[in-house]
């Protein structure tokens, strides 16, 4: 019965084995999962191995051999999500549906899955369902959202209470998520206008854009901060067959959700940067890798493309210059954050593990399909429109010396008005929380640039947002007075970092979850000095990973051991040598139990 | 000189680990020259008698007396040596790990091939007397400080020997490939 249909849907992607993300992602959303039997059929049409699918399949968290339930529940299980009531909301989906976490209701109806961070800080709890989004969740919602489904109302029948902000109401996205722009500078301001920056670099040479982009000092918008005109010129200069343009927009890393306003509100101004960035470096074809978590975006990313293939602004000779074809699709991703590091990007886009490559290469040598490649963060791209429209002059008027430019800030955690913030590069963090409506006193910790970032504590909330002091990818979480520090947020990042580790290196693998019980330990009051310092001197160790996962998959641990110290010190047993955490009376709880026998130690 | 003393124990181990003590034949005279022993197998001494400068654990914790027996180990013994595999991760009967306690007695006593028909009344012994099982199987330095690990399984008798000579004479140990080469 399922062969034509995956003959179809292989179909449209030509039968090419590396568009197998697509072919996946593609069964598991109009089949409900993909079972053997379909990996079978796709392993002879595609003229891969079983294996190759199955290790594609299984790496990615959206995928599943298995069904999901006709309904399936994603609710994002990160730290801010908790902060704001997650547990209740689980709790209430859990009775609601009968069935726990992780599991499928017995009717297959309905299914409840974790996720990791969907890029909804601002508006916690929030869920997936069926690729729609729900925001401010709350138990009594969740109860009424699994009753409307057992009614048998469909999706946008759920959504009772309107749409959200800006485009997030325009028909092509019906979205109840809200963009929450608190402030706008070059990149969110309302003067822009399409085409005027693919204009006047058609005016200029490659060279000449990129000298441009070189002038205007501009970096990498993802966190990694690598000048964009160096990189646009290695690219340029590699020798290849075929040059690649790729918009990286996987933002996954907990609590930034800024590339997410910008594909709803400045989506032809991304596909505008990557055009540019096209004829920079001699590309005929862009890729927007897209997270899944942003599906419901789709619809309206699409006739956004199409429209400016209509107005010439995509496609061949573009603006009428002969030499100029370029057009983008795009790609999803299924649930990887690693998948946002740019080798892994690439394998991923390729149909692969989204496991990182050894670099060197890099991939503006050798990228998508071995071929020279720019990825850049969709906010890089935005800027660059900018930077090309008002000149680098212009552009390094705005931010410090070395950090040229705006910066978008996604706001999220104990403060009145989270959302995204577009500042100058070079406010301080006191800056930061004066503007997000913050009662300092009450400020226990920011997370800087995510769980990957530091926890800094008030002692240093006068620091410079800027590549030379505090570098961020842009997420800044608020953490109050009242929040469990160790609890919420560094075991919760660190769970987070072993979820989505890839698996390749030892210490990335092993060492973050042995780090991670010694968090535990200490948390339960276990722990004894040594532990502290086991956890400094081991962490050394994660340098030795491949990719920036694994080099800061302890960070959450490392940074606020060594700013919230105290925190840890109060909670060890200060008598104690040596503790590994062994307790008789639970390790005999279970057999006591199983032989109905009593204990007393 | 006087002789140091030595305390040796098997926990949940095959003694595996005290036959390759054996195995270093003729030196156990050497041995014997060097050390006295106090509660082990080997003599069949059940209580410590005195305090101990090195105490050799085969077996890792399966029970509630393989703790107590190894707290009293710490207890006594200046040095505590993790010898053999089952000592140092858990070895064999950690396998049972992944399994609910319920269902390996379970298994044990009332389903196995060898039981299963033969216990109609469906008991489980749960004497006062016998030892709890644990949850899992512990390896040694999760329940107290162990001061050196010697690997195999077992651990080859040589090892053994240069371990405790090196101890015994404070000298630098003498690790010939040989020696801890396990394929
Ligand atoms: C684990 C990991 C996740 C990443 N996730 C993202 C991401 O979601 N978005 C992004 O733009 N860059 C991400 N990066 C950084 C990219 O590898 C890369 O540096 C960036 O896309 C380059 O673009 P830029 O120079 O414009 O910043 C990630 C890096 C790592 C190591
Ligand atoms: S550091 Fe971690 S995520 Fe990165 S390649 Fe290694 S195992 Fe994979
Ligand atoms: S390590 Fe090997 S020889 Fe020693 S007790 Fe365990 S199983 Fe027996």
């Amino acid at each position: 019965m399922n062969n034509t249909k995956i003959e179809s849907i292989v179909g449209r992607y030509n039968g090419d084995a590396t568009r197998l993300m697509d072919i996946l992602i593609d069964i598991q959303d109009e089949m409900g999962c993909i079972p053997d039997d379909s990996i079978q059929q796709l392993s002879r049409i595609l003229d891969i191995s079983k294996v190759d699918i199955e290790q594609t399949l299984t790496f990615y968290h959206f995928l599943s051999k298995t069904p999901r339930g006709k309904f399936t529940i994603y609710l994002n299980n990160s730290a801010v999500a908790n902060m704001f009531g997650r547990k209740e909301v689980a709790q209430a989906f859990e009775d609601a549906a009968g069935c726990k976490f992780g599991e499928v209701t017995s009717d297959g109806l309905i299914g409840l899955f974790n996720t990791s961070c969907i890029g909804m800080n601002d508006q916690e709890p929030a869920a997936i369902i069926n690729n729609a989004v729900f925001t401010r969740l709350t138990p009594f919602r969740a109860k009424e959202i699994i009753r409307d489904l057992r009614k048998g109302k469909s999706i946008p029948e759920l959504f009772v209470a309107g749409y959200g902000d800006g485009n997030n109401s325009s028909d092509l996205i019906h979205a109840v998520v809200n963009n929450h722009i608190m402030k706008k500078g070059a990149v969110l301001a309302e003067n822009y206008e399409l085409g005027i920056s693919t204009h006047r670099a058609m005016e200029m040479s490659p060279e000449a854009v990129i000298e441009e982009v070189k002038k205007s000092n501009i970096r990498g918008r993802g966190g990694a901060g690598f000048p964009t005109g160096l990189k646009w010129e290695f690219c340029r200069k590699s020798p290849g067959e075929k040059h690649f343009v790729f918009c990286n927009a996987d933002e996954g890393e907990p609590g930034t959700f800024k590339d997410r306003v910008i594909l709803t509100e400045k989506p032809d101004m991304i596909f505008e940067g990557m055009t540019i960035g096209a004829y920079a470096i001699g590309a005929e074809e862009g890729i927007l890798y897209l997270r899944y978590e942003y599906k419901y975006l789709q619809d309206f990313l699409e006739k956004h493309l199409e429209d400016l293939r209509q107005k010439n602004l995509l496609g061949k000779n573009i603006l009428g210059n002969p030499d100029f074809n370029f057009d983008i699709r795009i790609q999803f991703g299924a649930g990887a954050y690693v998948c946002g590091e740019e080798s892994a990007l690439l394998e991923s886009a390729e149909g692969k593990r989204g496991e990182p490559r050894d670099r060197p290469p890099f991939p503006v040598e050798k990228g998508y399909l071995q071929q020279p490649t720019i990825v850049n963060n969709v906010e890089t791209f935005c800027s660059v429109v900018k930077v090309i429209q008002n000149g680098g002059d212009w552009y390094r008027t705005l931010g410090t010396k070395e950090s040229s430019g705006t910066k978008l800030l996604s706001v999220s955690g104990d403060c009145r008005f989270p959302g995204v913030y577009e500042v100058e590069w070079g406010f301080s963090v006191n800056d930061i929380l004066d503007m997000v409506g913050t009662d300092k006193d009450q400020v226990q910790a920011v997370q800087v640039g995510g769980p990957s970032g530091s926890c800094i504590a008030p002692n240093e909330f006068s620091r410079i947002l800027c590549f030379t002091d505090l570098a961020t990818g842009g997420s800044l979480i608020i953490i109050g007075k009242h929040r469990n520090l160790l609890r919420d947020i560094a075991l919760n990042f660190t769970d987070f970092f072993i979820e989505e580790s890839c698996g390749s290196c030892t210490p990335c693998r092993a060492l973050t979850p042995i780090l991670r019980n010694k968090l535990v330990k200490i948390i339960e009051g276990k722990g004894v000095m040594s532990d502290l310092r086991d956890l400094e001197n081991w962490s050394k160790i994660m340098k030795t990973n491949r990719c920036g996962l694994g080099q800061t998959a302890v960070n959450p641990i490392l940074s606020s051991l060594k700013n919230f110290r105290d925190l840890y010190t109060s909670k060890i047993q200060q008598d104690v040598a040596y503790d590994q955490g062994f307790r008789m009376d639970e390790a005999v709880a279970e057999a006591c139990q199983a032989t109905y026998r009593g204990f007393n130690y | 000189m006087k002789k140091a003393v030595i305390a040796t124990t098997s926990l949940a181990g095959c003694f595996g680990c005290h036959m390759s003590l054996l195995d270093i034949d003729a030196k156990i005279l050497d041995l014997i020259e060097l050390v006295e022993f106090d509660k082990s197998p080997i003599n069949d001494l059940k209580t410590f008698t005195r305090e101990c400068d090195i105490g050799l654990i085969e077996g890792g914790c399966c029970n509630s007396e393989n703790v107590e027996v190894l707290k009293d180990f710490r207890k006594h013994c200046k040095i505590l040596i993790s010898v053999g595999e089952c000592a140092i991760m858990g070895g064999l009967p950690a396998l049972r790990n992944n399994i609910p306690v319920k269902e390996c007695l379970e298994e044990a006593y009332l389903n196995g091939p060898s039981v299963a028909g033969n216990n109609e009344a469906g008991i489980i012994p749960n004497d006062d007397e016998l030892p709890i099982l644990l949850n899992k199987v512990y390896p040694c330095h999760d329940i107290v400080k162990i001061d050196y690990h010697l690997p195999g399984c077992p651990p080859r008798a040589g090892l053994i020997w240069e371990a405790l000579y090196a101890l015994l004479t404070n000298q630098k140990i003498d690790l010939p490939y040989e020696l801890v080469k396990y394929d």
